[in-house]
């Protein structure tokens, strides 16, 4: 198990709101979580003709530019992510590695034409890092319907799902 | 998790299948990947793929050639095509090559997820049902029908003919020859063996009762039916009608029987519905059905709708050579319910079954072996064990003289086969002159 997580915030989010967020996202994993305010270099990750942000590219910018192998490091950034084959992604991990990516682009009500919601977005977002961080330790996704691991391909299945690990889960989160 | 599942992703572009691999590994799919068309079969040569993602445009060999491919490899895989460049032409020519669905890139992570998890359902219904029709095959198969004379190999060979045909089939034979064993082996062997093979004993009941076996009834009908019922013909729906004894018809329920054959369609007794059915006919009789028609007690055009393709079960005396492989069988069969050491039937034992005529057929010689086996002791079958009546038939006539006992087996293949003269004279290997000559010779007379 890594000694730490480290959430990086590439966002306008205060650092106060994530703290709240970081300290839940450690209890679920049983390690501590530092919050950074970091930057990015989210050029080179730019698709032109789609105008969305390659995740896989983004990925390992991140792990070029934050090389911390000891920890989980997992950036939040505002750009909108895809993969080449799909149209988005929530984010993106490295399945039993060190890194992820998540966008808060497609947790914003205002992405569905809806009037602002930040505590809802904050919400979504923990739920989103606990997600991303599972999959870096090795969980797959989880058929349970509550289960944080449980895949949302649209944001109301965001909504749905809690934010926490179930039995199952936590039972194959120990092995890891 | 998905773990048992397997996908293949066949794709020239390297993001395409990297992306596509880490997505459905999350969802704990095992995924493999192949850059072309000779990558991908070589993948199928090595593992069973349970869904094949497919890119239409590749270099060389495209999808659609690939997809032909896959498809002499493995006629189960579930082929879903992937394509950057959407038309309806390329949809259409995809989903009719019998392609899963189609999908373009880029595509909707809920969309393709929904996709993957309906192709894994219907992939898994498939291999139940399949499952399924193998238990079912198992179970409906017929007891296995026993000979090895030329006459059963005829038998067999006319079962097979037939069952892959919807024809009428008539089965005629003594009663004992097993004849309800054929028709259920003509219905196992046939494209109705998912349905029920619904048998009706023609002969064993009354007139109005048959009526409403066959057709059923509404509530009130009649005196005492106090609820609806469903027919026999109804319950055979899909499947086939095995009409025993079908000569016992009466004349009320022939014509009745024969509109729903020609319309395949009818109403239950005091109802009004019409019901559409659609069901085979095999049908079974003892009775010399040609002459009932000649005497006018069975209709000719329902003889002619029944007797379409006519299957004729030797009697065991006329094919001898079987009853040794019969009776072993029978052995066999009892030693495995009884739990007893008795593994076959001594020569003397043998020789005393080869002798009888077997009026009762098959039958009688299963309860022959049968009574054997309760009686008898380990290792085998003794003459003692068998019933009185076969051992009587063994020491006849009293007098020994040859004459004496050309007379009593004379009289006694008459009377078995009705004084029909031309297949007694065939039994006895002699023509029809000599057989009269020697029934005067011997003052043989047919029984009033």
């Amino acid at each position: 198990m890594s000694s730490t997580i480290r959430i990086l915030n590439v966002t306008s989010l205060r650092q106060d709101r994530l703290l709240r967020i970081g300290k839940r996202v450690g209890d679920q994993f049983g390690v501590e979580t530092t919050i950074l305010k970091g930057s990015l270099n989210l050029s080179r990750a730019f698709d032109s003709s789609r105008r969305q942000w390659n995740s896989t590219i983004l990925l390992a910018e991140l792990i070029h530019q934050h090389p911390f192998p000891e920890s989980k490091t997992i950036a939040v950034v505002e750009v909108d992510l895809f993969i080449p084959v799909l149209t988005f992604v929530f984010g993106e991990a490295q399945l039993e590695g060190g890194a992820a990516v998540i966008s808060t682009a497609r947790l914003l009500q205002q992405f569905y034409g809806l009037p602002p919601d930040d505590e809802q977005t904050l919400c979504r977002l923990e739920k989103e890092i606990v997600h991303e961080l599972g999959h870096t330790f090795g969980l797959f996704h989880c058929r349970h319907f509550e289960c944080v691991m449980r895949s949302s391909t649209y944001v109301e299945e965001i909504d749905l799902k809690s934010a926490e690990l179930c039995a199952d889960c936590r039972a194959l989160l120990s092995f890891h | 998790m998905n773990s048992t599942i397997s996908i293949l992703i066949v794709d020239d572009e390297k993001v395409v299948r990297d992306s596509l691999s880490k997505w459905f590994r999350e969802d704990g799919y095992h995924v493999g990947v192949a850059e072309n068309a000779a990558a991908a079969l070589k993948q199928l040569q090595a593992n069973k793929w349970d869904i094949i993602l497919l890119d239409i445009k590749m270099p060389g060999v495209d999808g659609m050639e690939l997809q032909q491919r896959i498809k002499e490899i493995d006629p189960s895989a579930t082929i879903i095509f992937i394509t950057a460049h959407a038309s309806v032409d390329t949809a259409v020519q995809a989903l009719k090559s019998g392609a899963f669905d189609y999908v373009t890139k880029p595509v909707d992570p809920d969309y393709l997820s929904h996709l993957v998890s309906n192709a894994v359902k219907q992939r898994s219904l498939a291999n139940e049902n399949l499952k399924l029709r193998e238990q079912i095959t198992e179970i409906s198969r017929a007891d296995e029908i026993i000979g090895d004379s030329p006459q059963m190999q005829k038998v067999f060979e006319l079962i097979k003919t037939v069952a892959s045909t919807d024809t009428t089939v008539m089965i005629r034979g003594e009663s004992g020859t097993g004849k309800e064993l054929i028709a259920r082996a003509i219905h196992s062997s046939s494209s109705r063996r998912y349905f029920p093979i619904v048998p009706v004993n023609c002969g064993a009941m009354p007139e109005g009762l048959l009526e409403s076996e066959l057709f059923g009834h509404e509530r009130g009908a009649f005196t005492g039916a106090q609820y609806r019922r469903k027919g026999k013909i109804e319950l055979a729906d899909g499947g086939t009608l095995f009409l025993d004894e079908v000569g016992n018809i009466d004349m009320k329920t022939q014509m009745d029987l024969l509109r729903v054959i020609e319309t395949k369609q009818f109403t239950r007794l005091g109802g009004n519905d019409v019901i559409k059915v659609d069901f085979r006919i095999i049908c079974a009789t003892n009775k010399d059905l040609e002459r009932a028609v000649a005497e006018g007690t069975f209709r000719e055009d329902l003889y002619y709708r029944l007797n379409v393709f006519s299957i004729f079960i030797p009697p065991l005396r006329e094919r001898k050579g079987d009853i040794p492989i019969l009776a072993n069988y029978f052995v066999k069969k009892y030693a495995r319910i009884m739990a007893k050491h008795i593994h076959t039937v001594a020569p003397e034992a043998m020789d005393v079954l080869m002798r009888y005529d077997w009026p009762g057929n098959v039958r009688e010689l299963e309860n022959a072996i049968e009574r054997a086996m309760v009686v008898g002791k380990e290792p085998a079958i003794r003459p003692e064990d068998l019933p009185f009546q076969l051992m009587e038939k063994r020491s006849m006539p009293a007098s020994g003289s040859l004459a004496a006992m050309e007379r009593a087996h004379i009289a006694s293949i008459l009377d078995q086969n009705n004084w029909n003269i031309s297949r007694s004279a065939d039994i006895l290997q002699i023509d029809r002159v000599t057989l009269y000559n020697k029934i005067e010779k011997y003052g043989l007379k047919k029984p009033q």
